[in-house]
């Protein structure tokens, strides 16, 4: 296979953080020809910025930066190797700790890699479910990100605590449906585990239909502030050469201009019955980022809108579906969804036993991470912490 | 100030009105002579100290409760009614913390930093009329004094920044130098129409020139002139700078550098800082209140039974609310943006608001269709370079519109 000029693409870069991200000791920084006198600052783990324990290792010029190395693995909790050792549905509730934001689009991919894997049918009711959930979890996941951007922005809690409000409703839906309002453990292999009662659909009817409501004031508050748009329009821009180059998937991705959503791409479940469109970026900056995350908030309200007036009847879960000692055939199988951060998918290699022989976990804030350096090298470090907040890291699932 | 045979009804001689100067002769007045006017003086000092001492406390309570009102939230409630203990508590938690001291700290300036803030903090209040008769120090230049004093503060935030030896601490302390040197200049520049038009640089002949209503219900105070109101709004922006408050609060930015050059201090020096910074925020605001809301003068004349005092208070409480209000709406800015609003925006309108209270001096006598074309000119003295200004500072930003994919 052909592989594109490194150079060309942006690709070298990606390729020396990756050296970075294994830990490698690189030599002494060598200072460029004119540089200034250079200090090197350790952002984090302890930062109130990063999002968990995550380190930015930044050589700075003044305030610009002129290296940055991003170091992860501080949450490292041997995922992979676990799922091999677990059975199939063992490994159900540990996807939930992976992007513990969104547990619902976690299980979601996990389970339709096992029922690939297996050839097990979904049924009609679980899909309109798995789909409610999903798009519920994405406004979850966006409009915390929104408020943790303006916190990294120097809002003083105003915006975040605007958004925990609304968070705060929508855990509520998921703790009173699974029992756990972040740790939901909800799908199986061909549906869900419980079937929604009417007043739970009646209760995300209310929520799904005063959710615009606090968008537009949200919007009001932030959208079209001089100083919001004067630190994050022009920061961070992503090309998509080199989006698309480094694997970069889902919001970062559409917002420097690729419309890709595997809603539309792959029309998993039973996405191509509902109407909806996908918003896309021109310059791929921190404005971007929020902008497309905001609109595709507005189309997740229009596809729950669809789906629950949509809601057919019948069992949420083949009774003949096994669930506990499931054994495959062996065989591979490659399940991905388009989940809030991006593409998130689960590789599973069985060999007919009731454990798989490969699992692995393809986490988007791990893969949208990698770019970190090529976006914040010649800004300065406020600029930084807006950019890894846009990016939209959750480090449980960057470590696994 | 002296009383000129003020008619029985006048409010200068209400008894309320004139109760501090009364408390203050009870107590100095069985002094020998020699001994009062230093009495008097100490007394001052333990009522600045008191007063604002008190109001530093209940501001950090009015912040929390406030900022919490407009986040949804209760704010502190559990210590005392109302948690109106809540200062107090922080108080005795920041006394009996343990003190650490980085052993790389530059031990000295690393203790002086704190004590040199507070103190510059405090030196300010002195020239501030806080009522009629109620100024500690009476000095001829008490405005230069005042920004003086104010302008030492940001260099221990450089000496805190610098000798605790912390990376975060030293940009810490680079920014606050930035913003130092940006600032002032505006600051500064704000305040000399104000002079030029009041024809003072002392704040009680400042005060005395906002006296008076014209129409009997449009006061005579600066910021209610269009060039008033310009260099009103600059200097409270600049004050915002001054006082490390959000938007500009790069020094201590949280969600940057940790807590900036407070990273380093722990217990009652850390509760120095804060102490500092709202003593400034009140320094400032007072300052602003004298030289632009009139001071101490009533809005109405038929308000004038109010002592004061009590509408200084007023307008000081008001202009700290605004000051609460914007650190609960607005994000940080960046510490070029900053740099740039700065020389880009706020001094060139400053310069311009100079000959704007020149011409408004010179035309002091115009009055009917002159007096309206003298206001005219000024409003479009500051609404046209702010416009102009406003432009090519935000150019470059706007909303966006945003395409969706093709199917």
């Amino acid at each position: 296979m052909m592989l594109p000029d490194p150079a060309a693409t942006g690709l070298a870069r990606v390729r020396k953080i990756e050296g970075a991200a294994l830990g490698l000791r690189t030599p002494a920084f060598a200072p460029e020809e004119g540089a200034g006198d250079l200090l090197e600052v350790s952002l984090g783990p302890h930062h109130p910025s990063t999002h968990g324990v995550f380190r930015m290792d930044v050589v700075l010029d003044g305030e610009r930066i002129v290296r940055l190395k991003p170091v992860f693995g501080y949450l490292h909790r041997n995922h992979e190797k676990l799922g091999e050792g677990t059975s199939y549905l063992g490994s159900m509730p540990y996807t939930d700790r992976l992007d513990y934001l969104n547990s619902m689009t976690n299980n979601w991919a996990y389970a339709l890699a096992v029922e690939k894997l297996a050839g097990i049918p979904v049924t009609e009711r679980a899909e309109y479910v798995r789909v409610i959930l999903a798009e519920l979890s994405r406004l979850l996941n966006h409009t915390c990100l929104a408020g943790f951007l303006m916190q990294d922005c120097g809002c003083s809690g105003t915006p975040l605590m605007y958004a925990f409000r609304e968070r705060e409703k929508i855990l509520d839906l998921f703790e009173s449906l699974s029992g756990s309002r972040m740790m939901c453990n909800f799908q199986r292999f061909g549906g869900c585990r419980v079937d929604p009662s009417a007043e739970w659909l009646a209760a995300t009817r209310t929520l799904v239909d005063g959710y615009g409501a606090f968008l537009d004031e949200f919007e009001a508050l932030l959208s079209g502030n001089e100083i919001v748009m004067a630190r994050t329009q022009g920061v961070g821009r992503l090309p998509a050469a080199l989006a698309v180059n480094a694997g970069v998937t889902g919001p970062m991705l559409r917002a420097s201009g690729v419309g890709h959503d595997l809603r539309k791409v792959d029309g998993y479940g039973v996405y191509p019955r509902f109407n909806f469109r996908v918003p896309i970026g021109r310059d791929g900056d921190v404005y971007d980022r929020y902008m497309v995350r905001m609109l595709e908030m507005r189309e997740s309200i229009s596809i729950l809108d669809q789906a629950l007036r949509g809601l057919p009847g019948g069992p949420i879960l083949d009774p003949k579906a096994k669930q506990r000692g499931l054994r495959p055939k062996a065989g591979e199988a490659y399940g991905r969804i388009e989940g809030p951060k991006g593409e998130i998918g689960f590789f599973l290699v069985s060999d007919g036993t009731g454990n798989p022989t490969r699992y692995r976990v393809r986490a988007p804030s791990f893969v949208n991470l990698t770019i970190l350096e090529d976006l914040c090298l010649g800004h300065s470090v406020a600029d930084a912490v807006i950019i890894l907040g846009s990016i939209d890291i959750v480090l449980g699932e960057v470590d696994r | 100030m002296i009383l000129a045979a003020a008619a029985p009804a006048s409010p200068a001689d209400a008894w309320l009105e004139r109760a501090p100067l009364l408390l203050r002769d009870a107590l100095t007045g069985w002094l020998p002579d020699a001994l009062r006017p230093w009495v008097a003086a100490l007394l001052s000092i333990a009522t600045i100290l008191g007063v604002f001492g008190l109001l530093f406390a209940y501001m950090t309570l009015a912040e929390r409760k406030i900022l919490g009102r407009i986040q949804n939230r209760p704010g502190p409630n559990r210590t005392g009614p109302f948690g109106l203990l809540q200062p107090f508590a922080d108080a005795i938690k920041a006394l009996t913390k343990e003190d650490i001291v980085p052993r790389a700290a530059d031990q000295v300036l690393h203790f002086l930093a704190p004590v040199v803030l507070v103190a510059l903090s405090l030196i300010g209040l002195a020239v501030i009329p806080f009522g009629r008769n109620l100024v500690a120090v009476e000095l001829e230049a008490s405005v230069l004094y005042f920004f003086a004093a104010g302008a030492a503060t940001e260099l221990s935030i450089f000496m805190a920044g610098w000798a605790s030896r912390n990376k975060y601490s030293l940009l810490a302390a680079m920014r606050a130098l930035a913003q130092l040197i940006s600032y002032e200049v505006p600051l500064l520049l704000s305040m000399v129409p104000v002079v030029v038009v009041a024809g003072s640089l002392s704040t009680t002949g400042i005060v005395a020139a906002q006296g008076g209503w014209a129409a009997g219900v449009w006061p005579h105070w600066h910021a209610l002139t269009p060039w008033g109101f310009s260099a009103f709004g600059v200097f409270m922006v600049a004050a915002l700078a001054e006082s490390n408050r959000s938007p500009f609060d790069l020094p201590e930015a949280e969600s940057e550098l940790i807590a900036g050059h407070l990273t380093e201090y722990s217990g009652f020096k850390y509760a120095l800082f804060f102490m500092a910074e709202y003593l400034g925020m009140a320094a400032l605001s007072a300052m602003g209140v004298t030289l632009f809301l009139g001071g101490w003068q009533a809005p109405l004349a038929v308000l004038e039974f109010i002592p004061s005092y009590v509408w200084f208070g007023m307008k000081l409480l008001l202009l700290l609310l605004g000051f609460i209000w914007i650190r609960a709406t607005f994000p940080r800015l960046r510490i070029d943006q900053l740099t740039r609003l700065s020389w880009k925006f706020l001094v060139p309108l400053a310069l311009v608001n100079l000959v704007n209270g020149g011409l408004w001096a010179v035309t002091s006598d115009w009055t009917g269709a002159a007096g309206v074309a003298r206001w005219v000119v000024s409003a479009l003295l500051v609404v046209v370079p702010f416009v102009v200004l406003g432009r090519s500072l935000t150019a470059g930003y706007g909303p966006r519109t945003y395409r969706y994919a093709s199917p």
